[in-house]
């Protein structure tokens, strides 16, 4: 075991907070602000006897932006100085497990005791090595000794690992292809068709292949196809992209093919002839973009932690 | 309603806004959800979702589907590939186990006692997956 990590693991069992007390009491204004945000119409959440959704039970507890939260324990800021100290200052949440007993309502003071559950080893993670701390929690409300909820949350403090900086590269939209770019805005996808000899084409191009002629006509296909042949990309880094993905060429319904990333599923779960079907993302929030889906059992992707 | 039984599936789609809002509207000022340079320095892309809110939209897929008398009981989610904006989230659901309240029974139907209803939940989006859990959920009245 490494020095480090023996004092880190010295913390398990000692308090994180003790008799602290959430900021506010529960409120109808930020139960509505929460039921907005994430689009909750449940009426149990809604008017003068609302209750507070049982999901939204850390906004009573974190200490928001003044930070300073009362009954924080010693021990918890002494654990998160040590891993500042260590590298390890950057903190992402990865498991949150909550019981709910009772409803919270307007006017109740949520209070909490917290304990450091468990700390781990040093673990390699997609976003660079850390540790992940556990912590379970027991909320109640002022002057009444039955729980309200459990909660059991565990973070990764990692060290970030360097990436390829910089935005997905655009693509590159010209006169033979500008009406394929313009479909994908529309989320749709267009193949040329030759008016001539009604040859379906892509990608698109001035003439046809198999006559020459210079006369086509926009053909909207129906997205849906098949994974022809892929490849997944470790490396090397591109801005934009993050390993490991994989690029497809999808034979489409209609007979051409595309090439375009597999979305929603782990590198590991394409194969050829996988069914696929469009689907237009924005990942940049700006241009719409064509990706492929699986289409089938969502359980074709694994956790990646 | 029984084991085996699929929620049809709900696709969120991943906007600034939302990951703002849920941030904001859960009190976590962590500035990986809100500024894309902070979140860019830790080794993020972008800006990605708070697990607060997936929690949230979690809790409320499965209420929306079982309507105004479910309460949630019980929420266990892991998060894996992050939330980023311009993402499309799809959640998807199978109801595990059905039965009345406190005894613990499969399928005892008979006396409108609330039934418990377990849901394994599993969201995906262009990276993989980015939640799976159980959410417990209870039905006044409504066992069958
Ligand atoms: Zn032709």
């Amino acid at each position: 075991m490494s020095d480090l990590y023996e004092r880190l693991k010295a913390y398990e069992g000692h308090p994180a907070a003790v008799s602290a007390r959430g900021k506010d009491p529960v409120n109808t204004a930020m139960i509505r602000h929460w039921c907005e945000a994430v689009g909750d119409t449940h009426p149990a959440h809604a008017g003068e006897d609302a209750v507070a959704p049982p999901a939204m039970l850390q906004a009573w507890t974190l200490a928001g932006l003044g930070g300073g939260q009362a009954g924080r324990s010693a021990a918890l800021g002494e654990l998160f100085a040590l891993l500042d100290a260590a590298g390890f200052t950057a903190v992402v949440a990865t498991d949150c497990e909550q019981e709910y007993f009772r409803p919270l309502r307007p006017g109740d003071v949520v209070t909490y005791d917290s304990v450091i559950e468990s700390v781990s080893p040093c673990k390699a993670t997609k976003l660079g090595a850390g540790h992940f701390i556990t912590t379970r929690t027991e909320v109640r409300t002022a002057g009444v000794s039955a729980l309200a909820a459990t909660h059991r949350f565990r973070i990764l403090r990692y060290a970030p690992a360097a990436r390829a900086a910089g935005r997905r590269p655009k693509p590159v939209v010209g006169r033979d292809n500008a009406g394929f770019w313009a479909g994908v805005a529309r989320r749709e996808l267009l193949a040329q068709r030759c008016d001539d000899c009604r040859e379906l084409r892509f990608p698109w191009l001035p003439g046809c292949g198999g006559c020459g002629s210079p006369r086509w006509t926009e053909a909207r296909v129906s997205g849906a196809g098949t994974v022809y042949s892929y490849v997944v990309v470790h490396h090397p880094p591109a801005p934009g992209f993050e390993p490991p993905y994989v690029v497809a060429l999808v034979e489409l319904a209609e007979g051409v093919r595309m090439l375009g990333n597999v979305t929603g599923v782990e590198p590991g779960g394409v194969h050829i002839g996988m069914r696929v079907r469009v689907e237009f993302q924005r990942p940049d929030g700006e241009q719409e973009l064509p990706f492929f889906r699986p289409v089938g059992p969502a359980d074709d992707g694994r956790v990646r932690a | 309603m029984k084991p085996g039984d699929e929620l049809p599936p709900l696709s969120v789609p991943v906007t600034r806004t939302l990951i703002v809002a849920g941030a904001i509207a859960s009190r976590d000022y962590q500035d990986v959800h809100h500024d894309p340079e902070a979140a860019r320095a830790k080794g993020a892309p972008d800006i990605f979702m708070n697990i607060v809110t997936t929690n949230g939209l979690v809790g409320r897929y499965v209420t929306d589907h079982f309507g105004s008398g479910a309460v949630l009981r019980k929420m266990a989610i892991r998060l894996g590939a992050p939330n980023y904006p311009g993402d499309v989230m799809v959640l998807t659901g199978t109801i595990t186990s059905v039965c009345a309240d406190g005894d613990g029974e499969d399928g005892n139907e008979a006396d409108g006692s609330p039934a418990l209803v377990d849901v394994a939940i599993v969201g995906t989006n262009r990276l993989g997956r980015h939640v799976s859990g159980t959410v417990t959920v209870s039905l006044a009245g409504k066992a069958s």
